[in-house]
């Protein structure tokens, strides 16, 4: 996906203005929040499984080369190809090769956010393939030719009207005359439209939640079933998935698919969950011919060695946007790219650039609701501060931030010259403000006073008034 | 106990009444309040802009100022989670400064969890009749986990009605700097907050720092809403009545 042409705060206007949009933020996170948190108190142990996924979640980056050759070595057993790829245009040349090779036409798409993250669906339609995206979310994004919103519901942001009205424009042809009004409806008609197409499909490529070192399989998990039909009627099947997905064993996984599914939609499991292992064998009835597995790093190995490692244990359910007031206020597509809300905010400026994505670890308050969620616990904040760190060391920091924080550090840093200079000031500014209480416009301080009073000071400096009353005592 | 007021900058210079408010819990409460004045602020503004030569600058002399007391303790959750967080992090690589940061993050507290849990105060005599409610500020709730003690410490407040708000334990937008930064998001943030506020029929809205108690006040203040915004030890204290953060003062 490309990057966005204008900038974080145009975005923001937009969005925090779009009454539809906050609409259907409202409307989606208050459900997922509630339905997580009720299933997270009938589960005793839901912190122990969150302890036990971070503990094999480092060990397998501590060993990522052991778990990913074993894994590639056991898809090979079972007959199907493993390729590597470096960058993101690495890994479309390797789909976009397959694909040519299958003579493929038609190719369908169950959900998957590393192929949003190679920008796979432009290269696929610009290659001439038709592309079908086959979960509801998608294809509904896929018609209004947007990127997902976020990162598990991926058209959260459009209201039920509106997916109407698109339905509308796109099914009429199709011979659905029909203007729908019921989600129920809505499901049914996108379900009788992509059904012709998971047969006439080529290629079926799909994510992969988990991929299993020990049997070389890889792990979907969806609520719709369009990740099975997808991978198992096309002649060709292609999981795309990041390096960090590998899982040592089949036990293992069983301990992320408890937490992905409570995390991330509010289930105790998805409806179905789904393995693949190979092509079809001699005897099997059903099943791809070939079976590719694509693994992306884009940027992962670079964070496995630095300060970002944590970040690597994301299992991508969405958990800390849904509990992020920044990005319950705007949406996920004021942040610009694929990866939205907190773990966006880390992902995006690590893949991208820390100097292309400055305002996404800095729009956060720090107020760590994403952490306390996290079902891999991922010190998120902690993350975000330390890009933050790294830009202000870098010289990305905007000059005027860096200019305004110097000059409150020289005082903060010498106590006598900073308690001399406010006990001039402060007084001051507490009589411009003292009859009403609270200051309307201060220079320079429109961040705050364009939308907010200014508490007036109530008088003298604490430490003022404090050696006024008891006497200097140190 | 001796204690060391950690004032913090806010209320040092915006409401000193909150930082008098502490001084009488601690005092009530048996302790012997000192105030150094080689203080002015945790540091956060400069360790969250990624700032970290001044932050540390800033670190070591609260490091210094505080050495000796038997506790560190602040009406805020949020600097006092600096000091108990952040600062053993920030001197990883020099091992003197590390172990004077632990050892002053290991005296750190703050007030209220420092009066229910460390000194046992079960409660405090006071009538105030008021309804009111409670907002989680976010740095307190979850880097020092105070949640039950400023609760508590209200119920035992004759006359009082706490009533609970929709989603207390989120941010009302304040965040530092990023108010400023970000003021659209924030605004809109501090707006989801006040109707909150507003639809649990509260007449004053409580919380235990600052930050959030000026931005929740200035932005009541700019709509004109009814709504008395003021920090719980300052309620706690018997400062119930005393104008308001914003209101103006009495004549």
């Amino acid at each position: 996906m490309h990057a966005p042409t204008t900038t974080f705060a145009q975005r923001v206007s937009v969005a925090i203005l779009d009454k539809r949009l906050q609409a259907a933020l409202d409307h989606a996170s208050g459900g997922f929040l509630k339905k997580r948190a009720a299933l997270v108190e009938a589960l005793p142990e839901f912190e122990a499984l969150r302890e036990r996924a971070r503990d094999i979640k480092d060990h397998v980056l501590a060993n990522l080369d052991t778990y990913l050759e074993r894994y590639e070595a056991e898809v090979k057993r079972q007959g199907g190809h493993v390729h590597w790829a470096a960058t993101a245009e690495d890994a479309r040349e390797i789909i976009l090769a397959i694909c040519r090779k299958a003579n493929a036409k038609t190719i369908t798409k169950g959900k998957s956010m590393v192929s949003e993250e190679i920008g796979l669906n432009e290269a696929l339609e610009a290659a001439g393939h038709e592309v079908i995206e086959t979960d509801l979310g998608e294809y509904i994004i896929q018609l209004a030719k947007e990127p997902p919103s976020h990162i598990i519901v991926p058209a959260v942001h459009k209201t039920k009207a509106q997916v109407g009205d698109l339905f509308d424009l796109h099914h009429r042809p199709l011979g659905y005359t029909k203007h729908l009004t019921e989600v129920s409806e809505m499901v049914n008609e996108a379900r009788q439209v992509l059904r012709g197409h998971y047969f006439r499909a080529d290629v079926g490529i799909t994510g992969g939640n988990f991929l299993v070192a020990e049997t070389g399989s890889s792990i979907i998990v969806t609520n719709e079933g369009n990740g099975d039909l997808t991978q198992s009627l096309a002649r060709v099947h292609i999981v795309t998935s990041g390096i960090e997905r590998v899982v040592p064993t089949l036990d293992d996984a069983t301990t992320f698919l408890r937490l992905l599914a409570r995390s991330a939609t509010g289930q105790e499991t998805e409806t179905y969950t789904t393995l693949s292992t190979g092509p079809k064998r001699a005897g099997d009835l059903d099943g791809p011919e070939e079976y590719h597995v694509v693994l992306v790093d884009n940027g992962r190995s670079k964070m496995l060695g630095g300060a970002f490692r944590e970040m690597l244990r994301c299992i991508r359910c969405g958990a800390c946007l849904n509990h992020c007031p920044v990005y319950t206020s705007i949406g996920g597509h004021a942040y610009g790219w694929v990866y939205p809300g907190p773990m966006g905010s880390v992902l995006t400026p690590l893949i991208n650039g820390i100097d292309k994505a400055y305002d996404l670890p800095n729009a956060c308050t720090l107020n760590g609701r994403c952490q306390t969620v996290c079902p891999v616990k991922i010190p998120l904040p902690g993350l975000l501060r330390e890009i933050r760190r790294q830009q202000f060391e870098q010289g990305i920091t905007p000059g005027v931030i860096r200019v305004a924080l110097e000059a409150w550090a020289v005082l903060a840093r010498r106590a006598g010259l900073y308690h001399r200079l406010m006990r001039f000031s402060i007084p001051l500014l507490s009589r411009l403000g003292r009859r009403r209480g609270s200051l309307g416009w201060l220079p320079l301080a429109g961040g705050w006073t364009d939308t907010r009073d200014l508490p007036a000071p109530q008088g003298r400096t604490f430490q003022q008034a404090w050696k006024a009353q008891r006497g200097a005592r140190r | 106990m001796r204690v060391g007021l950690f004032v913090t900058c806010l209320a040092d210079l915006m409401r000193p009444s909150v930082a008098f408010a502490a001084v009488k819990l601690l005092e009530d409460a048996g302790c012997t309040v000192e105030v150094p004045e080689a203080q002015t602020c945790c540091g956060q503004p400069a360790l969250n802009s990624g700032d970290q030569a001044d932050a540390r600058a800033i670190a070591q002399q609260v490091i210094e100022a505080f050495a000796g007391f038997d506790a560190v303790v602040g009406p805020s959750g949020s600097c006092m989670g600096t000091l108990r967080q952040d600062y053993p992090a920030m001197f990883a690589e020099d091992p003197a400064w590390r172990a004077r940061a632990e050892d002053l993050s290991s005296r750190s507290h703050e007030l209220l969890s420092f009066l229910v849990d460390v000194l046992k105060v079960e409660r405090i005599g006071l009538r105030h009749d008021a309804r009111v409610t409670y907002h989680d500020s976010c740095a307190g709730l979850r880097e020092m986990g105070v949640k039950a003690q400023p609760r508590k410490l209200l119920a035992g407040v004759v006359g009082l009605d706490l009533v609970e708000m929709k989603d207390t334990e989120v941010c009302c937008g304040f965040g530092g700097t990023f108010c400023i930064k970000y003021p659209e998001i924030s605004t809109k943030m501090v707006d989801d907050k006040i109707a909150n506020i507003e639809a649990s029929g509260a007449g004053t809205v409580l919380g235990g720092d600052l930050g959030c108690l000026l931005n929740i006040a200035g932005r009541i203040q700019r709509r004109g809403l009814p709504i008395r915004v003021m920090h719980t030890a300052e309620l706690l204290a018997g400062m119930g009545n005393e104008p308001s953060i914003g209101e103006p003062a009495k004549r």
